[in-house]
């Protein structure tokens, strides 16, 4: 891992994400370690083309160097429970 | 048909896909006497969610199925059968509240008149436990039936949470249309769009693509799909895909705003947004002209 690597811990549960907002820098690379409170859980950013199943006891990395800035959404694509559709959270990239 | 309640404007949807809205006047085909032969038939609901609870939303949510159910039985010509493409219920992680609220959305839609009625889930009735309690009150997620010439399929993109098909479901429907002639009619009931239409809102099937290019060698396919809640016209190629409203709250047409949120009640305009619709099969010609209708306020 470089040494300015952004490493940012996400937890799922039902019905959001913690936390909520996420701010990174443009061009360094980014870890997201996802875990699941509860059950099983999806992790959707499809501004960089990313998804990951996030499970109850498992941690799942994903890794990725943002190129661009701006507000990008990141949401469940698992249907959940009632809730489901209202579980989303932000990542912005700055420079 | 110029005798049906609350008549809106007419779609009418050849089977190479050239829409032509008609508005106003009845229109059948071959005039105004019915070739039993030659068409029929049958009513789409979509979308019940029995057990939601949001009176900003809806605050007939008690009552709005119970209209609809009233308002098929109130035709002047009873559909040969009626279908609902999904979310029968409202999800719920409650076992015994989800069994309750399939046990009493049966027992409502037991009060129409037609008695031929065929379900399928949505991901609010299936999700969570793969179909297990909406087998146990409606039978298989997936399946076929045939009426007067057309062949009905019926499939699931619903029970995986993933919102996949699935490869063995797959392999299932590539099976049945081996069996089909090349020009057979064909119709595909589906809960979720099988294309992608907004699939950050969930609007997609995971491996709809796959479901797609299987049907594209066969002529005379038509898709209707709920789960978006309005109605919604599309072509993929030739096959048409068409979404009903919903029968407890509506929903923002795709990408027009940042979010996806249910449209609050307007009490101005009840019930704006759901409705039903009645699909009449023209088999010779494989085309289906659609006739959508809202609920009364009765």
């Amino acid at each position: 891992m470089r040494n300015d690597e952004q490493v940012i811990r996400i937890s799922a549960s039902t019905f959001e994400y913690k936390p909520s907002e996420i701010t990174v820098k443009r061009g360094v690379p980014v870890t997201l370690e996802l875990m699941s409170q509860d059950r099983h859980h999806g992790f959707k950013l499809s501004a960089f083309q990313l998804r990951a199943d996030i499970q109850p006891g498992v941690v799942e990395k994903v890794r990725f160097v943002p190129d661009k800035i701006g507000k990008f959404t990141f949401l469940c694509d698992v249907f959940c429970g009632d809730g489901h559709e209202d579980m989303s959270a932000t990542l912005t990239v700055i420079e | 048909m110029s005798d049906l309640m609350n008549r809106r404007d007419l779609l009418k949807l050849a089977g190479m896909g050239v829409a032509v809205f008609v508005s106003g006047t009845t229109v059948r085909a071959g005039g105004s006497a019915q070739k039993k032969d030659e068409s029929f038939y049958f009513v789409q609901l979509s979308d019940t969610h029995w057990g939601f609870n949001g009176p900003n939303i809806n605050p007939d949510s008690q009552g709005t199925l119970k209209k609809a159910v009233a308002a098929v039985n109130a035709l002047d010509e009873q559909p040969d059968f009626v279908v609902f493409t999904g979310d029968l219920t409202q999800t719920t992680d409650d076992r015994k509240i989800r069994r309750d609220r399939m046990a009493e959305f049966r027992d409502i839609v037991s009060q129409l008149k037609i008695k031929t009625v065929r379900f399928m889930a949505g991901e609010h009735d299936a999700s969570l436990d793969r179909g297990d309690a909406y087998q146990e009150f409606f039978g298989d997620l997936h399946y076929t039936f045939d009426h007067n010439g057309v062949h009905f399929i019926v499939l699931d993109n619903v029970s995986d949470p993933m919102a996949a098909v699935g490869e063995k479901q797959l392999q299932w429907l590539q099976a049945d249309l081996q069996q089909m002639k090349h020009d057979s009619r064909i119709v595909v009931l589906t809960h979720r769009p099988l294309f992608d239409l907004a699939p950050d809102w969930d609007w997609a099937t995971r491996d709809g693509a796959a479901v797609i290019d299987t049907l594209m060698p066969l002529p005379n396919v038509t898709v209707l799909y709920g789960h978006i809640h309005q109605e919604h016209h599309h072509m993929t190629g030739h096959i048409a895909h068409h979404a009903a409203k919903s029968l407890m709250w509506a929903l923002p047409e795709p990408g027009s705003v940042p979010k996806k949120a249910q449209i609050p009640w307007n009490a101005a305009a009840p019930y704006k947004g759901l409705g039903f619709r009645n699909v009449e099969a023209e088999v010779a010609q494989a085309q289906y002209e659609i006739e959508e209708f809202s609920i009364s306020r009765g």
